[in-house]
């Protein structure tokens, strides 16, 4: 098998300074806003765009800590997450956009995006469904000994499907290089965290199954990513760990989503727990950036993510011959058309 | 080159063994498959050739042995999961028919997920109805999936050192009243290809297609028609995905008449499958309806007269022959 090894981009971010974690966080925010605009624009081709504004900390903060040859797995929220394990955004926003020049060629979208050469070993539209590869991740890893780690990325929403304890207690049985990764931000879809469970104190459970366990506040980015390189540094030595981000998910589950559900009060102040502007606001009162430096990094970002659209939109459709291939191996036949079938059939002499 | 007596379980092992000793990466995941040696021993004494890190007992969460052996086949292992009973597919659906049958095509071909999922399914042990169904058809329903289901020892053997080397994932359904079929083969003899049929008997009369155990029963009942002057073609599918149809299709034209033989149950299973096909591929050369012999639209009870009785056997299907052949002339 020529299964494609993990390999990993330089410009991905591997620097845990808070000038860097700022820009990543300010990519991933201005990414989403223009996946919101490719929605409104009519040209995105799914109908399911989860956006994580509100949550950049999580995938800035923990992916700061992994390196070239790990994987990873997220959940249908994970566009932060790629970007910040060096995706490239062109090509993700012309997959989200189901072009043929997209990560997937059109067939993934949002929802199933992945790249082997930076690990990624999928976003998955079910929830919870990503996280067991890690598990199978980490068992290949201790097999070649190549020192890489696998991290499962999911929402609060997953804590209550079975596949996490079974997958964690496995991670803790075998002591395997395994990170899950908690991004609560309060809502399963429309129902809230405390709505969902008696015990809302989300890594009490998997300390119960033996892992190393924190939350931390995803206000703070450098709190994050503190909080993912100590706990890398032990799944990399073989103690599997859980790592809940607080956060709150600024707008809808999905972009149609208004969440009328939701308390407006609670909304505001939810809004206000914002890691960007948290993360600018210390970068300028440490005297680390200037606010006119700052405006022209985000003024960079928007153009980067502006060209995303335009790039997008230049891009065509796969070509309908192309939705038979990929079932099976290409080494193997493509299933048969049904109008080609039908034509057979009834073929007369 | 050397004959030898194994049985279908022996030949399984073997193939294993066999597997993990020219391919390191070959790691077998599953419930009591270490120092238990399996639920059906077949994976007994692995543990003691290739050690616990290669033959991995689990806790009991099927959906997770599943899931761990899509990551695994990702990240370059060639995993073999087990899951002791068919039954308990249900549990693992989301990970087999959502993430390992369409990885492939949802990544846009980047990568596929080059595991075995083996299993065994079927009656015969008074195992009720939560363990011994025939649930290839769910299988069979799902795009990305490849699904082998060996009749014979040979094929035992040969059929899962196939199913290691393929680049998609296959469903390797066993069936619990052969571990102990014992069978004089040569391994080094040629069997077809993966993919292909086996005509284990050549007939003028009608054509019987079926798979695993029901071969055994068709090749018992072509006996007794032969004994009446009917020569029946028994076709052993080997392979469900990928399906040659060629074969049957090539073969029915010769007859005329062709019969499906399931054990799993009769309504939107294989054979209904089976059956559909053959009706519009080889309309012109019926003479007769393609019938169906499957099981009932039940579950499987525990009592044996129950559970005998609930899925065909040799009688039934020489009776559906001689009414297939004579009974609708005198009607």
């Amino acid at each position: 098998m020529n299964q494609p090894q993990a390999v990993h981009r330089a410009d991905a971010a591997s620097n845990t300074d808070l000038p860097q974690l700022y820009r990543m966080m300010r990519r991933i925010r201005t990414f989403e806003e223009r996946v919101g605009e490719l929605f409104v624009r009519g040209q995105s081709a799914g109908s399911m765009l989860h956006l994580s504004i509100g949550e950049e900390s999580a995938a800035a903060g923990v992916c700061a800590a992994m390196r070239e040859g790990d994987t990873f797995t997220t959940h249908h929220r994970g566009h932060g997450i790629f970007l910040a394990r060096g995706a490239d955004p062109n090509r993700m926003m012309a997959e989200i956009g189901g072009k043929e020049a997209g990560y997937c060629h059109g067939k993934g979208g949002s929802m199933h995006i992945a790249d082997m050469g930076l690990g990624h070993l999928g976003a998955n539209a079910i929830v919870g469904g990503g996280i067991p590869a890690v598990v199978g991740a980490g068992l290949a890893a201790r097999h070649k000994k190549s020192g890489a780690i696998s991290a499962a990325f999911f929402g609060d929403g997953a804590t209550g499907q079975g596949i996490l304890y079974e997958s964690m207690n496995m991670a803790a049985l075998w002591q395997l290089p395994c990170l899950f990764v908690c991004i609560n931000n309060q809502y399963g879809m429309g129902t809230r965290i405390d709505q969902a469970t008696a015990n809302p104190r989300l890594h009490e459970r998997a300390q119960a199954f033996g892992l190393a366990a924190e939350t931390v506040d995803g206000l703070d980015v450098e709190a994050v990513a503190e909080a993912g390189r100590r706990l890398v540094d032990g799944v990399r030595a073989g103690k599997p760990a859980f790592l809940v981000v607080d956060c709150y998910r600024f707008y809808g589950h999905a972009r149609k989503d208004k969440s009328p559900y939701r308390d407006p009060v609670e909304e505001e102040q939810g809004r206000n727990k914002d890691p960007v502007a948290f993360a600018r606001n210390a970068l300028i009162s440490r005297k680390l950036a200037e606010e006119s430096a700052l405006d022209a990094l985000d003024a960079e970002v928007a153009a980067e993510m502006d060209a995303t659209i335009d790039f997008t939109v230049a891009q065509h459709e796969p070509p309908l011959s192309s939705m038979f291939r990929d079932v099976y191996a290409p080494t193997e036949p493509e299933p048969e058309p049904v109008r080609s079938r039908i034509d057979r059939i009834l073929a007369r002499a | 080159m050397a004959l030898q007596e194994l049985t279908y379980r022996d030949a399984l092992r073997k193939a294993l063994a066999d597997a993990m000793t020219e391919n390191p990466d070959v790691v077998i995941i599953g419930e009591e498959v270490g120092r238990y040696g399996g639920a059906y021993a077949v994976t007994k004494d692995l543990i003691k050739e290739f050690g616990g890190e290669r033959v991995i007992d689990t806790p009991i969460s099927e959906p997770a042995i599943v899931g761990a052996a899509v990551g695994a086949a990702l990240a370059g292992l060639r995993p073999v999961a087990e899951l002791m009973y068919v039954d308990f597919i249900g549990m693992t659906m989301d990970q087999l028919a959502n993430q390992a049958a369409k990885i492939r095509y949802m990544f846009g071909g980047q990568i596929g997920v080059p595991m075995v999922l083996r299993t065994q399914g079927g009656t015969g042990r008074s195992a009720g109805a939560q363990h011994s169904q025939s649930l290839e058809a769910y299988v069979m329903h799902t795009p990305g999936l490849r699904l082998a289901m060996p009749a014979t020892v040979a094929d035992a053997y040969h059929l899962l050192r196939q199913a290691l080397t393929k680049p998609d994932p296959v469903v390797f359904i066993e069936h619990k009243a052969l571990y102990t079929l014992k069978e004089t083969v040569d391994l080094d003899a040629p069997v077809p290809d993966w993919g292909k049929v086996a005509i284990r008997r050549q007939g003028r009369d009608l054509v019987i297609v079926t798979y695993s155990r029901q071969v055994h029963y068709a090749m018992e009942a072509a006996k007794k028609l032969a004994a009446q002057g009917i020569e029946a073609t028994v076709i052993d599918l080997r392979t469900l995905n990928p399906l040659d149809f060629d074969t049957i299709r090539a073969e029915v034209e010769k007859t005329g008449r062709a019969m499906v033989v399931s054990e799993g149950v009769m309504t939107a299973g294989v054979a209904a499958e089976l059956s559909a096909r053959i009706s519009e591929e080889c309309f012109d050369f019926l003479e007769d309806p393609v019938i169906r012999v499957a099981g009932e639209d039940i579950p499987i009870s525990v009592s044996t007269v129950l559970e005998t009785g609930s899925v065909p056997g040799p009688q039934l299907i020489v009776d559906t022959a001689l009414k297939l052949l004579t009974g609708r002339v005198a009607a």
